[in-house]
């Protein structure tokens, strides 16, 4: 969508250690702006240590980090006027109102008194609190909370926002609310780095995402990249009878056949390249296909082939001819 | 911006944060007035006809309750600290407080603010407790000028004890430690001029009593309410102010920018 190919973010080599803990062990990142970037991984992987340094709340051991040109160690200030954070532990004043609350930013964004209230009138509609507006938010559930925490973090207008496991805890519809904000707010130009637990979340949601593991990242690349990283994709065919079972079968060796279900499974990454080619062997062998379906597999077998968690697809056949990328 | 302006319009807004929580929560600066209130009843009606003679022959209870305000006055102060220290210890658990640090704005007015908020409710504490004792029977005798002075000292020991008790409150890893932490400046009028005269102390104890600086800050009180000698103790107790406010800012803005994780 977006034409502009600039970077926000670029980081080099971040390293961070608490005592002997080695939590980032050399991060690279580039994200570019407008776009939803996800950096994913399991509890402990660095996540929220990437997050912190990024958006100035601890200093990195090593490497460094750029946002919109402004260093991080050299220029904080110049880089948190650019930046809103929403981190995982809500950053709301119970004791204040929700509308108090954003006052609060647009104050300390130093908004003037109009554009401060026409600012938060518009963020109150927008994320549904207009209601509960002069309410405590210690009254809030954890929907709204999120809501007022995200709503705060925009009342400053930033052009990089950073969502630490935005919707952990959300109810299913929350986050749904939540996946909605958050592309509403890349289709108006800001640019996110979010991270999460959930696999469908980076899915839904991300252009890129990237792999943390320990401290590395492990991977990157747009979803259906990622996807294509490890073996598992297939194509399943779906015959009348089983006549052009057999004859698919003997044309495809590689291949596994389900003769109740009259499928077979072809090993395949799903790309376009490969399904043109399965398409063609088809044809020059006349073999009528009933119905053709494309399976990648999803983030979660990336990312357990990728840490090295016991692969639950080893006893697959095509495991190991699945092409690398 | 200017750096100045900045930290005053940040620090502003601190300040209407932290005085919108004392509003919305007042049963904390109830509680903290009312420690210094049954303290002055305590002492004026159950120690005060004892104490009061005492003083000199001529003593006795009311005498007693002119000697013992300043005394009073300073418990207020330091009752009103202790619950600063627990104020900023809360605050710092709140995620609030991150948000505040990724933010563009001048970076010590989350503690400006709470000093300045926190002195609003000392000075208002104070004038509730001096109506008290007025009550009891504290005649001052101060004109208007000297009335001043008193707020002024009152308002310069105050902002002193709460630069002491926001570093204590960051200092403390728990709310209960930040409730603790002050407790022993609550010692500090009584082992001073605050209740009796330091002369009828034993050595050891006179001298802690006649050098520590809420002695100095009393005395000054006294004369300028009661018309007894002041001396050196007014430039004393400037000095006395002047250096823990100043070595308590550098200490609480040192820790507020460490550690920047909790």
């Amino acid at each position: 969508m977006t034409s502009s190919m600039n970077p926000a973010i670029v980081a080099t080599d971040l390293r961070k250690s608490y005592g002997d803990k080695v939590v980032l062990d050399g991060i690279d990142l580039m994200i570019t702006e407008g776009t939803i970037f996800a950096l994913l991984g399991p509890n402990g992987a660095g996540k929220t240590t990437t997050v912190q340094i990024l958006s100035t709340l601890i200093d990195a051991d090593g490497g460094n980090a750029r946002v919109f040109g402004h260093d991080l160690a050299r220029e904080p200030d110049a880089v948190r006027a650019l930046i809103g954070v929403t981190g995982q532990f809500s950053a709301v004043d119970n004791l204040l109102t929700g509308r108090e609350n954003l006052t609060l930013m647009a104050d300390l964004c130093h908004l003037d008194k109009a554009a401060g209230r026409r600012r938060i009138a518009d963020l109150l509609d927008q994320f549904d609190l207009t209601d509960a507006a002069g309410k405590p938010v210690s009254t809030y559930s954890g929907g709204m909370r999120r809501r007022l925490d995200l709503a705060m973090t925009l009342v400053g207008e930033p052009r990089v926002i950073f969502l630490d496991e935005p919707t952990t805890g959300l109810d299913p519809r929350s986050r749904r609310a939540m996946w909605h904000i958050i592309r509403a707010l890349a289709a108006e130009g800001v640019t996110i780095l979010l991270t999460t637990q959930y696999l469908e979340e980076a899915d839904q949601l991300a252009d890129r995402v990237a792999f943390l593991d320990h401290g590395r990242l492990i991977a990157e690349g747009t979803p259906r990249e990622l996807k294509r990283l490890i073996p598992g994709g297939h194509v399943v065919l779906q015959f009348a009878d089983q006549e052009g079972l057999d004859l698919a079968a003997r044309t495809f060796d590689a291949a596994t056949r389900d003769d109740a279900a009259l499928t077979l499974q072809v090993p395949s990454d799903g790309g376009v390249g490969s399904l043109r080619s399965l398409l063609d062997q088809l044809d020059s062998a006349s073999i009528s296909v009933a119905a053709l379906s494309v399976h990648t597999p999803d983030l979660d077998d990336v990312f357990l082939t990728l840490t090295g968690q016991p692969d639950t697809r080893a006893s697959r056949p095509d495991h190991e001819r699945a092409p690398a990328r | 911006m200017s750096t100045l302006s900045l930290a005053v319009r940040d620090s502003s807004t601190m300040l209407r944060r932290n005085l919108l929580h004392m509003r919305r929560y007042p049963s904390m600066t109830f509680l903290l007035i009312g420690i210094p209130i049954i303290i002055l009843l305590l002492f004026v009606y159950v120690f005060g006809g004892t104490l009061g003679a005492g003083l000199g022959p001529s003593g006795d209870r009311s005498q007693y309750a002119n000697y013992v305000t300043p005394g009073i006055l300073l418990i207020t102060v330091v009752s009103a600290a202790q619950g600063t220290a627990i104020s900023v210890a809360m605050d710092m658990t709140e995620g609030i407080i991150a948000r505040f640090r990724t933010m563009s704005i001048f970076r010590p007015s989350v503690l400006t603010g709470h000093v300045l908020g926190s002195l609003v409710q000392t000075m208002l504490s104070l004038a509730a407790v001096t109506v008290v004792a007025l009550l009891v029977g504290f005649r001052p005798t101060a004109n208007a000028v000297e009335w001043l002075a008193a707020v002024g000292v009152l308002a310069m020991i105050t902002f002193a004890l709460t630069w002491l008790s926001v570093a204590l409150g960051l200092v403390s890893d728990s709310v209960e430690t930040a409730s603790n932490l002050p407790m022993p400046l609550i010692l500090l009028p009584f082992l001073g001029s605050g209740f009796v005269p330091t002369d009828s102390m034993p050595t050891a104890v006179r001298l802690f009593a006649d050098y520590q600086p809420f002695t100095p800050v009393m005395e000054t009180l006294r004369g300028l309410l009661l018309g007894t000698g002041i001396g050196a103790n007014g430039i004393i107790a400037v000095i006395w102010c002047a250096v823990i406010s100043v070595g308590c800012f550098f200490w609480a803005k040192a820790l507020y920018n460490r550690n920047r994780t909790a």
